[in-house]
């Protein structure tokens, strides 16, 4: 649910989204989070709003190179820094190496938990946390997946692994 | 979420300067967030701490085997920090499982610390009858649903349980918090930073900050490289504890020097078992009088009517941290 919008001066801020590499001056309620501000200002809906508390993962974006859910950051907080959305993945029609791998293992169902879930899997791959089964089902457990794809959710992170790129 | 304004502080003091009426200090939003989303802070002004790099440091306290964690190292840091890895294990442990990756990346070590002690019941979407959210309402878990909460130093006004895994290590590696205020700087011990209902201002605070005040570092006086951290949940990974143990240990040819023992998620701060430290001095670590020495601490436990299990949950962690911290004493010396 969008915040109802505020007419005081003084819950309002300006500030710089730079969002897979593109610059965008915003004018925001104090009030909006990163995650919010993707959704409804930028119009970036692959990230997904699913508990709007920090449980789920499905709002997982990369916040200077390092995953976060989106729902916990204030748009204020991400000023002037480096997001990384799903949308920013691809080259063009070129799958990212870890969206291609979720394709090749259909480690998805209905594929709502998907982005958050790819987000969350190339920083997983990026910092080392793909030795195990077991390291990955534990560096990936703040991505919940109520369709319960989580076996070819762990084939996907390690064929993305094991791909060039799999981490960049 | 009420509205607020939003400003961002220079340096600490300027964070300090900024204290006032209905002000919240923001670093990495895990749990303020939340609680403004459930109405339970509804702050008029927020000052973001979260740029200030001076309290981001992790650094080796010159003269001895001491470091300083800057309050604003997210739990990944440090657990990640090879200092912490290699000296003070049980810290890692603590932190590496504390929540998800995604919120070890954003939440800090400081802020940990001051997560609130709370229960489903505080936290819930309506308003229940919690005397740590409405003072004098009552407590809805004292005879409701209340198999996690506390089975150490709980009243009838408050039953809930401190959750923070980091703190339990912190507590048993014998840190100390080091706050800073308008009035100077102080240092509380990890052991003490929890209040009580028995203490002075009953369960109208969560720990000993007051308002203006603001956790700078936490100083580990020195390295307590055969530590460990052991966490018993309902699923393997990403949950709260049902009890949680952290040890640190000297030992001498498989006999106790020395042993610290905190319990984590059976009271509103972390659990010392400080009298099974004393009588633990000068035992052969895994005997049968060690053993007795931790269950004779559980004479003091006191169940509730869903948590009976928690008493062995907890004896049992403390035994098996107590063997695991031995393990890798007796690996370090080899």
């Amino acid at each position: 649910m969008a915040i109802p919008p505020t007419t005081d001066i003084a819950h309002v801020i300006e500030l710089t989204l730079n969002v897979n590499g593109s610059a965008h001056r915003c004018v925001l309620d104090t009030r909006t989070t990163l995650l919010d501000a993707l959704r409804e200002h930028l119009h970036l809906t692959g990230t997904k709003k699913g508990c709007n508390f920090g449980e789920c993962g499905a709002c997982t974006v990369h916040l200077d190179g390092q995953r976060v859910n989106a729902c916990m950051v204030l748009a204020a907080q991400a000023d002037g820094r480096a997001v990384t959305t799903i949308e920013g993945l691809s080259q063009g029609e070129t799958l990212h190496p870890m969206q291609q791998a979720f394709v090749d293992c259909d480690a998805f169902q209905c594929g709502f938990c998907t982005p958050g879930q790819i987000m969350s899997a190339v920083c997983c791959v990026r910092e080392g946390h793909t030795k195990s089964d077991a390291d990955i089902r534990e560096w990936m457990s703040g991505n919940l997946c109520r369709c319960s794809s989580y076996p070819q959710i762990v084939e996907a992170v390690k064929a993305g692994a094991s791909a060039p790129n799999g981490g960049q | 979420m009420e509205p607020f304004t939003y400003a961002r502080a220079g340096d600490v003091q300027d964070a300090l300067k900024r204290f006032g009426e209905r002000t919240a200090l923001l670093a990495g939003g895990t749990e303020l967030l939340n609680w403004m989303r459930l109405g339970i802070e509804h702050p008029a002004h927020i000052v973001d701490i979260s740029r200030l790099q001076d309290l981001k440091g992790i650094e080796s306290i010159p003269g001895g085997s001491g470091l300083r964690i800057g309050a604003l190292a997210t739990l990944n840091e440090v657990a990640l920090h090879p200092r912490v890895a290699n000296d003070f294990p049980a810290l890692s442990e603590a932190c590496l499982k504390a929540a998800s990756a995604q919120l070890r990346n954003l939440a800090s070590i400081g802020g940990n610390l001051l997560q609130r002690t709370r229960c489903p019941y505080f936290r819930s979407d309506e308003v229940l009858p919690c005397n740590r959210r409405v003072p004098g309402s009552g407590c809805a878990a004292r005879h409701g649903i209340n198999e996690k909460h506390a089975i150490f130093g709980w009243t009838d006004d408050c039953v809930a349980v401190q959750p923070s895994d980091p703190a339990v290590a912190l507590s048993a590696l014998e840190a100390d918090i080091v706050i800073e205020s308008p009035r100077g700087t102080r240092r509380v011990s990890a052991a003490d930073f929890h209040t009580l209902p028995a203490d002075d201002h009953g369960i109208r605070k969560h720990n000993v900050m007051d308002d203006d005040e603001l956790i700078t570092s936490i100083e580990l006086p020195w390295a307590m490289p055969n530590s460990a951290y052991l966490k018993v949940r309902e699923r393997e990974s990403y949950e709260f504890a049902i009890a949680s143990a952290a040890v640190g240990l000297e030992l001498h040819g498989g006999v106790i020097r020395k042993a610290r023992i905190a319990l984590g998620s059976v009271a509103m701060r972390p659990w010392r078992l400080s009298g099974a430290e004393r009588n633990l001095q000068g035992l052969a670590v895994a005997s049968p009088d060690a053993r007795r020495a931790i269950e004779q601490e559980f004479a003091a436990a006191r169940a509730l009517s869903n948590n009976a299990h928690k008493i062995a949950i907890a004896r049992n962690a403390a035994w098996r941290a107590l063997q695991l911290a031995a393990q890798r004493a007796e690996g370090g010396a080899a």
